[in-house]
């Protein structure tokens, strides 16, 4: 009988190599996934995962597409400890980039330095704002926030598009369902001439920073963390049950939008059906890869950010679908869970008693 | 007028039965104490492999059984990981709703230009062809009437047998059960193989009846509504049907709402489902605060561990 013993003490060893372990099973479940479907393994390997690392365009890509995920995940980080589960980072970020993109197009007439940090408050406050309809339903009357969420998720990428064939839409665009392009007042400073890393990278890393001394220094910090690991304790510690709620959603939402913001001011330059491009939930991946670490939270962004330049490159090169990157997500985070047991666990083997109920 | 009312009311029908399956698969699932936020992953899953087992042998019972082990195979892994490697249920689900949304979609890439033959309702001789009430009564599917017969069943599992009760205690108290010998982690596994096939047929409802066509991430939300709707149920069998039905209605009134002159923008009717999901919740808390919460498995997504 193989069963699971929990350990005297988490162990140390397993924190750094269950990670190792996982992505060693995740890449031979790829090849096997290849070569299921006919494809040349050791190419298409290299493809996905060595190639985006060496070329620099794919390579500045990456860290284009790392931006959004690094600052969603982070604020989802928050409220993930606190056992708050935002699953609709997604419908933040659009309202966010429909919020900044808005005030943006209102001012297309003016130049100014401040209109920028004006659209990027704008998303932060429309993400919050959404997200704070979760928390109002979570702490007055206890609506499940997973659901409300999620369902908001759905609602701000019709509205979303319902801005965009209506009144965003651009005057002179033939009818085609986009707005105006940004101008150059509101559209993101680069920081890598020639290709499209936007200031948006140096945001994040701050804010990953920023995070990690509140989370682990800060009081309020701390209280998120016990309300997560011991709800009990939290309670009788005298800490408010919704204000918890409330911050871990308002914080998930603001930067949610904020990278939503980014995203239209940044790459895109403006706003269009297809801003809800599946970050917010890829978000959640990340986050978890870290397990919940803000400094973490950098590197599984880069290497989820690796897996979708690499999945295009693989579109290109082997005519495979982009959904192997979806696949291949699902399955590191499965395998990423799986090994995290040995952390807290062993495997005991023992073969002689018989198994008790 | 008579011709309309009775195409809404077959509308409806065929937009709640792929609810009413996942739903129910999920409340089985969410009484034995598991939460498992995979529904949509499951019953894309479901869509996919039904649709290309029926563009291959043109046999829908092939196609609905292929569909049925499709879903508890891949429930398989979801019941693997939180039942055996003890890892968190929230996590676990999404992941598993993120590998079957990608699944579907690698494997459904040669089948998007491709139609099937629709699995057509039944019709009873005589019977339906009663004026009005025929066609309201005694022209389904035969998935139609399953699903009904599923409700019926497992409240009848629940409420009725040993084996149920026994369920129903792991879902409240896993430790206690556990304590009095029985073995919670095999209950728990088959519910949860329970929820994929029903999900998996659910998911092949879309794909067979609704619209014989596969489309990528066709299941458009439905698996969270299916969530939704076992909240809604507040974890009662027979409630499902309800919200199905009423879930179905609005999805079904999005589409008349212009033939009746309704002059809004197909975004903000397309928001009707989702919007009404959370109305209901919030609705159905402020109707009875304290009597939902004792209905709801006190150990819903509580991870088991044995110590012995």
């Amino acid at each position: 009988m193989i069963r699971l013993q929990t350990r005297a003490e988490h162990s140390t060893a397993m924190v750094f190599f269950s990670p190792m372990l996982a992505l060693l099973l995740t890449a031979v479940s790829t090849f096997a996934i290849f070569f299921l479907a006919g494809v040349d393994g050791y190419g298409a390997f290299y493809v996905l995962f060595i190639e985006p690392l060496t070329d620099s365009y794919s390579f500045s890509e990456m860290l284009v597409k790392s931006a959004p995920l690094i600052m969603i995940a982070l604020g989802l980080s928050v409220g993930f400890r606190a056992g708050v589960w935002n699953i609709g980072a997604e419908g933040q970020y659009v309202m966010g980039a429909v919020a900044g993109g808005a005030v943006g197009l209102y001012f297309y007439e003016v130049e100014g330095f401040w209109l920028l940090p004006l659209m990027s408050l704008a998303g932060i406050v429309g993400g919050m704002l959404y997200a704070g309809i979760a928390a109002f339903l979570k702490t007055r009357l206890q609506v499940n926030e997973i659901l409300v969420t999620l369902m908001l998720t759905y609602v701000a990428i019709l509205f979303l598009s319902a801005m965009v064939h209506g009144p965003l839409r651009d005057p002179d665009g033939f009818n085609f369902p986009e707005s105006r392009l940004f101008h150059d007042s509101a559209t993101l400073p680069i920081i890598w001439q020639g290709t499209r890393v936007h200031i948006g990278l140096v945001v994040a890393v701050i804010l990953s920073f920023v995070t990690y001394f509140w989370v682990n220094k800060h009081i309020t910090g701390l209280q998120i963390k016990i309300s997560g690991n011991a709800p009990r304790a939290a309670k009788f510690a005298g800490f408010d049950e919704n204000r918890t709620v409330w911050l871990s959603l308002l914080i998930s939402g603001g930067v949610a939008g904020l990278a939503g913001v980014f995203e239209a001011t940044g790459p895109i330059g403006q706003l269009v059906p297809h801003i809800p491009s599946g970050y917010g939930f890829t978000a959640i991946i990340v986050a978890f890869l870290a397990r919940l670490n803000p400094i973490g939270i950098i590197f599984s962004a880069l290497l989820i950010a690796l897996t979708y330049i690499g999945g295009e490159n693989a579109q290109i090169t082997y005519d495979l679908p982009s959904s192997i990157t979806s696949i291949f997500q699902g399955m590191l985070l499965f395998y990423f869970l799986a090994c995290d047991v040995l952390i807290r666990y062993k495997f005991v083997f023992n073969f002689n008693q018989k198994h008790q109920p | 007028m008579n011709e309309l009312f009775i195409q809404i009311v077959l509308g409806i029908s065929v937009a709640s039965v792929p609810l009413i399956f996942a739903a129910i698969g999920e409340l089985l699932v969410e009484r034995s104490g598991v939460l498992n936020l995979g529904v949509e992953g499951m019953m894309i899953v479901g869509a996919i492999t039904g649709f290309a087992v029926q563009f291959h042998f043109d046999n829908a019972f092939m196609a609905l059984i292929a569909a049925i082990f499709a879903g508890m195979l891949i429930a398989a892994i979801f019941a693997f990981l939180t039942q055996i490697m003890l890892t968190n249920h929230v996590a676990t689900g999404l992941a598993l709703t993120l590998f079957g949304l990608g699944v579907s979609a690698f494997w459904g890439r040669s089948y998007s230009k491709v139609t099937v033959d629709r699995v057509d309702a039944i019709n009873i001789p005589g019977l339906s062809d009663l004026p009005i009430v025929g066609p309201l009564v005694f022209s389904y599917d035969p998935l139609f009437y399953l699903s009904i017969l599923m409700v019926f069943l497992v409240w009848y599992f629940l409420n009725k047998t040993k084996k149920g009760l026994i369920l129903r205690a792991i879902g409240d108290n896993h430790d206690a059960a556990h304590a009095i010998g029985h073995n919670v982690v095999r209950y728990r596994f088959l519910a949860i193989l329970f929820g994929g096939a029903m999900a998996g047929i659910g998911g092949a409802y879309l794909s067979l009846v609704q619209v014989p066509i596969w489309v990528e991430g066709m299941t458009a939300g439905r698996g969270w509504i299916a969530l939704a709707l076992v909240v809604f149920a507040s974890w009662q069998p027979f409630k499902v049907i309800v919200g199905a039905l009423i879930f179905g209605g609005i999805s079904i009134l999005q589409l008349h709402a212009q033939g009746f002159g309704l002059n809004v923008d197909a975004q903000y009717l397309s928001m009707l489902p989702y919007l009404m999901t959370i109305i209901v919740l919030v609705t159905l808390r402020i109707r009875s605060k304290s009597k939902t919460n004792r209905v709801m498995p006190s150990c819903l997504g509580k991870v088991f561990h044995s110590t012995k």
